[in-house]
């Protein structure tokens, strides 16, 4: 039994090799390429719009919503980011309706990937929004004593959204896997079903930890705004 | 559940290429068509929010041109209706002018109509009444009442005022003519001489006389010379009778034009 599609591996040359999770998520950047592509070619400007191109603005425009409530004044400069997190996380994971599919954020190398995009993107934000120092400062607050305290925060969080978001989907696969050696009828279908909602939260939950951190890493700024504003 | 290094890096860079290629094929082209969806919506609205307000204007200024318009058209209904009382009562002055006149006219026609009426009645009963008078005097006229005649003459002659005795006196003394004397029947010769002798004694001279019958007198003797005449007739009578009876009707003709 493989607990990750890592471990499928259809071509190898020297310490390259090509397994099940990469095919998968090319499979799946392609399909939402295309059909971004697709939807997309038709754009229309008018008031009465296409079904797909109103699903797509809902889509767009929500994610933009919940960037803005968390505290992001100008969300279309994360919408790239963190958008993409969702829409492949979340695709990822729906995904399991189609038999024979293995999630590729079921691997944690995956899950590391997306994580580690998220621990380089927290300072490349905090930077380009209060400099190197402003940044910094942050691992300083509220008292220099907080340093490690925030370098470890850093790291930890890190390794939690990997492990978390890998777990549940892995655990959810697994859980399927088993039960269809012990009850095939109904329980599998119980299980994706909720395995499809645990990928939707799970997939809400990755982003939005990634927001509240970039929030976070750009708080600096913020409150320098917010004390220059007075003086003004 | 290890880490597969090459993965691992692979799917980072799997993941920044999908996040470019997801912005270029959905976030860019979703927000700008929502950016110029809205853009278009706004300038709609403005555009909206103009017509609007220029629609209100222009119901405004619709109004303003319909108050006028109503003001004007009871103006000048006003003005007709003011007219049109000033022609109806000049038409019906006229009216009433005319058949004021014509009432008048057909009055004056009905009175003269009716006078005429009573003239021709009155005429008649006249000329019947001195018919009958003339026919009776006539028929009683005899010698003997031409006897009293003359004496009634001579008397008449006797009792002329001075005045008309002067003038009847230098009358006959002016004409050389012979004194006519004209009766309804022949006079006997004294009748005759006690005419001339009281003439002659009136005028103390002596004239020439000739004496005519004339049955027009009806009775009575006429007495005429140089264009003056005495008479005491039956017909003078009769025809004092009939200026006296003409008097009034010729008054009733006139009055009519009086009115007038």
């Amino acid at each position: 039994m493989e607990l990750s599609p890592d471990e499928r591996v259809f071509w190898e040359y020297g310490f390259i090799h090509i397994n099940l999770t990469l095919v998968t998520t090319w499979v799946l950047m392609a399909v939402l390429v295309i059909v971004s592509y697709l939807i997309t070619r038709r754009l229309r400007t008018d008031i009465r719009i296409s079904r797909w191109q109103c699903i797509l603005e809902m889509l767009v425009l929500g994610m933009n919503k919940q960037i803005q409530e968390i505290g992001l004044e100008e969300p279309k400069k994360y919408l790239d980011f963190i958008g993409t997190i969702f829409i492949f996380i979340a695709f990822s994971n729906l995904s399991i309706v189609f038999p024979g599919y293995v999630p590729p954020t079921s691997s944690l190398s995956t899950t590391a990937a997306l994580a580690i995009s998220v621990f380089l993107a927290v300072p490349i934000f905090g930077i380009s929004e209060s400099g190197v120092i402003g940044y910094l400062k942050t691992y300083v607050q509220p008292t220099f004593i907080m340093l490690p305290f925030n370098i470890i925060s850093e790291l930890s969080r890190t390794l939690a959204l990997a492990v978390r978001l890998f777990g549940n989907i892995m655990s959810g696969g697994l859980i399927v896997a088993i039960l269809l050696s012990i009850a095939p009828l109904l329980f599998p279908i119980l299980m994706t079903v909720l395995g499809l909602i645990t990928g939707l939260i799970q997939a809400y939950i990755f982003s939005i930890l990634a927001t509240v951190y970039i929030a976070a890493a750009t708080q600096e700024s913020k409150s320098k705004k917010i004390k220059l504003k007075p003086k003004n | 559940m290890q880490i597969d290094w090459f993965t691992l890096v692979a799917q980072v860079i799997n993941f920044l290429v999908l996040m470019w290629l997801l912005r270029r094929y959905l976030y860019k082209p979703i927000l700008k068509a929502i950016d110029e969806r809205e853009s278009k919506i706004v300038a709609q609205l403005k555009d909206a929010e103009s017509k609007k307000k220029e629609a209100l204007k222009e119901r405004e200024e619709f109004n303003k041109k319909n108050e006028k318009f109503d003001s004007e058209r009871d103006e000048l209904m006003q003005k007709v209706i003011a007219e049109s009382k000033e022609q109806k009562k000049k038409l019906t002055e006229k009216a009433r002018l005319e058949a004021n006149a014509l009432k008048k006219k057909l009055d004056d026609e009905i009175l003269a109509n009716h006078a005429a009426q009573k003239n021709e009645i009155e005429e008649n009963i006249q000329r019947e009444v001195l018919e009958i008078a003339r026919k009776t005097l006539a028929d009683l006229s005899s010698v003997d009442l031409e006897k009293q005649m003359v004496r009634t003459f001579v008397a008449k002659v006797n009792q002329l005022g001075k005045e008309e005795k002067e003038k009847f006196v230098s009358t006959l003394a002016s004409g050389k003519d012979p004194i006519l004397v004209q009766s309804a029947f022949d006079l006997s010769k004294s009748e005759k001489s006690e005419i001339q002798k009281e003439v002659n004694g009136l005028t103390k001279k002596e004239y020439g006389f000739e004496f005519k019958v004339n049955p027009k007198l009806i009775s009575g003797i006429e007495l005429s010379a140089n264009g003056y005449k005495l008479s005491w007739t039956i017909s003078e009578y009769i025809h004092s009778f009939e200026n006296e009876l003409n008097d009034p009707i010729q008054d009733k003709k006139d009055q009519p034009s009086d009115k007038k």
